[in-house]
């Protein structure tokens, strides 16, 4: 119940973009249309999902204070937790070479679609937030880990997609001042987004 | 002339915000305050340069296939030994910005001007495009916690600019300036004067 809880919290009251405003370099320049903005939020979700549980489990057993018990008394000082960054980007990135090769090997159309932003989901910072956050709220279990992560995904996926949509229908029937058109009007409908799901903060299941 | 031109265009014409749209995250985060935005364009200058330069010496002996791990591992490098400077020289900014200097590492900045650019340039060249990627970037920021500092907390470098008069008369800060949505607006507005001046960046 509390997972389910959290899973749609996440989703829509800590919504990655509209709550934390991570994750945006991606998102701004990938949402012109709905088709690859959807690509990128499934890989996105994808990433976040796999990766949360992992950072869970060694940020537990390998990187908190006392983490290292397991192996011995002799280990119950052990304090790992400056390395946590530099473990959890590594986590992070050999991951996205993962699915970088796996997107490559059997969907060529979406690799050259998506282009340079494929190796850019490592740096994606709502994916390394997404794992500090996680160190930073003291997660109970791998389920409370993967229902954040698969919630943050999902809320990421829904953001991008609303926004993608959004952006046809001006594109196609608003007459928008030339210099803002495209990248600008962006910001604004992003930021607009934003003040809206505010409306959220104060919402319990 | 072509190392000029590397490092003057994204100063204007080629900037990493206005143009490139990259590091948009931490533009939003950092530039509610004056100090902590100068200080964060800072560590990504010097950051960004030797990451470039660094990964620009070693570009032909990376494997294709793990070429990301190796630049987050340089850029990572780098970014622990800024937080440690900071945490040496200037304790009370780096208090202000920990998160922030961590999340370095994560600016789409580094990761797309290493992949743009010192993956197939020589040092050099790289260095000037990573010094002025890094102030086409501080400038953004700038500019931005300059309105946002103003508007919102009525001062500059946490000094009063807004005159007690004016509050007396009736005046109040703009709160909703310090709200991150609020930087989103004022990056559009600041894209909006850039592309007005620069025709050919308008989409069509």
């Amino acid at each position: 119940m509390d997972n389910l809880n959290l899973f749609i919290r996440s989703i829509f009251v800590d919504n990655m973009i509209f709550a934390y405003f991570l994750g945006m370099c991606s998102f701004i320049a990938v949402s012109k249309n709905v088709k690859t903005a959807f690509g990128l939020g499934i890989a996105v979700t994808f990433m976040l999902t796999i990766t949360l549980p992992i950072n869970y489990l060694l940020n537990t057993y390998v990187l908190s204070p006392g983490a290292l018990t397991w192996l011995g008394p002799e280990y119950a000082d052990v304090d790992l937790s400056f390395l946590s960054l530099i473990v959890f980007i590594a986590v992070i990135a050999s991951m996205t070479q993962l699915v970088e090769m796996v997107v490559e090997k059997y969907a060529p159309a979406l690799y050259s679609q998506l282009g340079i932003f494929l190796p850019l989901i490592a740096v994606n910072c709502a994916i390394l937030g997404g794992s500090l956050f996680m160190q930073q709220r003291d997660f109970t279990s791998v389920g409370t880990a993967l229902c954040a992560g698969a919630g943050w995904g999902i809320g990421w996926l829904l953001a991008i997609t609303a926004v993608a949509a959004i952006r046809e229908r001006v594109a196609q029937y608003s007459n928008v001042p030339a210099p803002l058109r495209g990248v600008g009007i962006t910001f604004i409908i992003t930021a607009l987004m934003g003040i809206a799901f505010m409306s959220f903060l104060g919402i319990k299941l | 002339m072509a190392n000029k031109s590397v490092f003057f265009n994204p100063l204007s014409k080629d900037n990493p915000v206005l143009v490139q749209i990259l590091g948009i995250c931490s533009v939003l985060a950092v530039t509610a305050k004056l100090e902590p935005a100068l200080v964060m364009g800072l560590s990504v200058i010097a950051v960004l340069a030797f990451s470039n330069v660094i990964i620009s010496l070693i570009r032909n002996t990376i494997p294709t296939n793990i070429r990301i791990i190796v630049q987050l591992v340089v850029v990572a490098g780098l970014v622990v030994t800024v937080s440690q400077l900071l945490e040496a020289y200037a304790y009370d900014v780096s208090k202000q910005l920990s998160v922030f200097i961590g999340l370095i590492i994560t600016n789409c900045i580094l990761m797309g001007r290493l992949e743009a650019f010192a993956m197939a340039n020589r040092p050099w060249p790289s260095f000037l495009d990573g010094v002025g990627n890094g102030l086409g970037y501080t400038i953004i920021l700038v500019i931005v916690a300059f309105f946002r500092e103003l508007l919102g907390s009525g001062t500059l470098f946490g000094y009063q600019v807004v005159p007690q008069c004016f509050y007396e008369a009736g005046y109040v800060n703009n709160g909703l300036m310090i709200l991150p949505p609020m930087a989103l607006i004022t990056v559009a507005c600041i894209i909006w004067v850039h592309r007005s001046l620069n025709k050919d960046l308008q989409d069509k």
